[in-house]
C-alpha cells in the first residue's frame, strides 16, 4: 500500500491504466446498452421502460460506491497520511455526484410511466437526494478549505474536516441501501441480494455488463483527474520556486 | 503504541460511533418517515376521517368496479390482515391493476371508505419477460415455478 502512496509510482501505474479502463469500459457500456435496447424481452407488467434499468442500476451503484471510495480514502488520510488519499477524494467527488444526479434524473424518468408520478418523498429517493446534496457540500467543504490554505492548497487532496464530512456521510449510505426494507416506500424491495436475482436473466444479463462497464469508465475517470490534480501540484510547486529565485 | 495505531482506534471509534447514532435514529423515525399506511396500521392505530394520508397496498383480485360514469373506480386495498374500501375519481396508471401495488393520495371520509384524489402503482421487485407472467418467485429454491401464461 505504501508503494502507491508514492505520487511517482502511482503515475507510473496510472497512466498505461487509464486508457485501458475508458476504452473497456466505453465497450462494455455501448455492448450492454445496445443489448438492453435490443435483445432482452420487455417486461410483462412494465413493457419497455424496463430497459432504464440498465443505466440506473449502474448509476446508483457508482454514486453509493463513490462516496465509500471516498470515506475510505478519508480514512487512510486520517490514519496513514497518505498523500495521494486526499488526492482520491478529490477526484471521486465530481462524478461521483455526477453518477447519483444520473440515477435520480433516470428514476425519476422511469417513474413517471410506472409509478405515475416523477417524484414522492419516500425513503429511498429522498435518501438518494441527500447523498447528492453531500456530494455537493464536500465539493464545496473541499475548495473553501484549499482556498483558505492559499497557494496549492492542501497539496492538491482534501482538508481534514473535507475527510471528517467524508466519513461522516457515510452513515447516509446504509439508511439508502436498507430504506425500502425499513420503511413503507413506493420504490421496489431490492431485486439482488445475497439469496439471488428476482429479476429473470433473460431481463438481467446486459446489467452485468453496464454494470461492469460504468466501473471501469469511472476507474478511468478518477484515475484521470488524479492525475490532472497531481499535474497541478508539479506546477504550482515549479511556479514557486520560480518566484523565490527571481 | 505508534501514533499510526491510536488514529486507527480513534477514527474507528469514531466512526462505529456515528453509524450507531445514525441507525438509531434511523430506526426512531421508523413510523415517522413511513411512506403510507397500510390497511393494518389503519385498522389497529385509527385514522381520522379528513386528515391526508397516503394508503398503500395490494388491490384485492376481483374488487375493482367501475362505475357508470366512466370515470369512478371503486376496489378494496389489503395487506393480508385487513381491508379498506376506496373510491377514486380520475385516470390510473398504466400499472394499476388486480393483485397488483398501489398507493392512494386522500382522506377518509365519515363512512370509513377512502377517498383517493390521486393513485400510483406501486409494482413489486420481481421482472420477467411477458411469457413468463402468471409464474412465482420460490423463495427456498430461487427458482421461478409454476406455469407460465398459455
Amino acid at each position: 500500500m505504501h508503494a502507491f502512496a508514492n505520487p511517482a509510482k502511482f503515475l507510473s501505474l496510472a497512466r498505461p491504466l487509464t486508457p485501458w479502463l475508458f476504452w473497456l469500459g466505453l465497450t462494455l457500456i455501448l455492448a450492454g446498452a445496445a443489448c438492453g435496447l435490443f435483445l432482452t424481452p420487455a417486461d410483462y407488467l412494465q413493457g419497455d421502460s424496463v430497459r432504464i434499468m440498465y443505466i440506473h442500476v449502474p448509476a446508483a451503484w457508482l454514486g453509493m460506491g463513490g462516496w465509500s471510495s471516498m470515506a475510505i480514502a478519508a480514512l487512510v488520510q486520517m490514519v496513514w497520511r497518505h498523500p495521494l488519499a486526499g488526492v482520491a477524494g478529490r477526484a471521486i467527488a465530481v462524478p461521483g455526484a455526477l453518477f447519483t444526479a444520473i440515477c435520480l434524473a433516470t428514476g425519476s424518468i422511469w417513474g413517471r410511466p410506472t409509478w405515475g408520478t416523477w417524484w414522492e418523498w419516500d425513503g429511498r429517493m429522498t435518501s438518494m437526494l441527500v447523498l447528492l446534496f453531500l456530494y455537493f457540500g464536500y465539493i464545496a467543504l473541499a475548495r473553501a478549505s484549499a482556498e483558505q490554505a492559499g497557494g496549492i492548497g492542501d497539496n492538491g487532496g482534501v482538508s481534514r474536516v473535507t475527510a471528517i464530512f467524508a466519513l461522516v456521510g457515510a452513515v447516509n449510505l446504509p439508511i439508502i441501501n436498507r430504506s425500502v426494507v425499513w420503511w413503507n416506500s413506493l420504490h421496489q424491495g431490492p431485486s439482488i441480494t445475497m439469496r439471488g436475482s428476482t429479476i429473470d436473466s433473460a431481463i438481467l444479463w446486459p446489467l452485468g455488463l453496464t454494470m461492469m462497464g460504468f466501473s471501469l469508465w469511472f476507474g478511468a475517470i478518477v484515475l484521470m483527474r488524479m492525475r490532472a490534480i497531481l499535474a497541478q501540484n508539479k506546477v504550482e510547486a515549479r511556479l514557486a520556486r520560480r518566484a523565490r529565485e527571481a | 503504541m505508534k501514533s499510526k495505531h491510536q488514529r486507527l482506534i480513534l477514527a474507528l471509534a469514531a466512526l462505529v460511533a456515528i453509524i450507531a447514532a445514525g441507525l438509531l435514529a434511523a430506526s426512531a423515525l421508523k413510523d415517522e418517515a413511513a411512506y403510507f399506511y397500510v390497511p393494518n396500521d389503519v385498522k389497529t392505530k385509527g385514522v381520522e376521517p379528513g386528515k391526508a394520508v397516503r394508503l398503500g397496498g395490494m388491490v384485492e383480485k376481483g374488487s375493482l368496479r367501475h362505475e357508470a360514469d366512466g370515470v369512478t373506480i371503486r376496489f378494496t386495498v389489503t395487506d393480508g390482515k385487513a381491508q379498506v374500501a376506496v373510491t377514486f375519481k380520475g385516470i390510473a396508471p398504466d400499472l394499476f391493476r388486480e393483485g397488483s401495488g398501489v398507493v392512494a393520495e386522500g382522506a377518509f371520509d365519515t363512512q370509513g371508505t377512502f377517498v383517493a384524489s390521486n393513485l400510483l402503482a406501486k409494482h413489486d421487485e420481481r421482472y420477467m419477460p411477458r411469457e413468463m407472467e402468471g409464474m412465482q418467485y420460490d423463495e427456498t429454491t430461487h427458482q421461478m415455478k409454476g406455469a407460465p401464461k398459455p
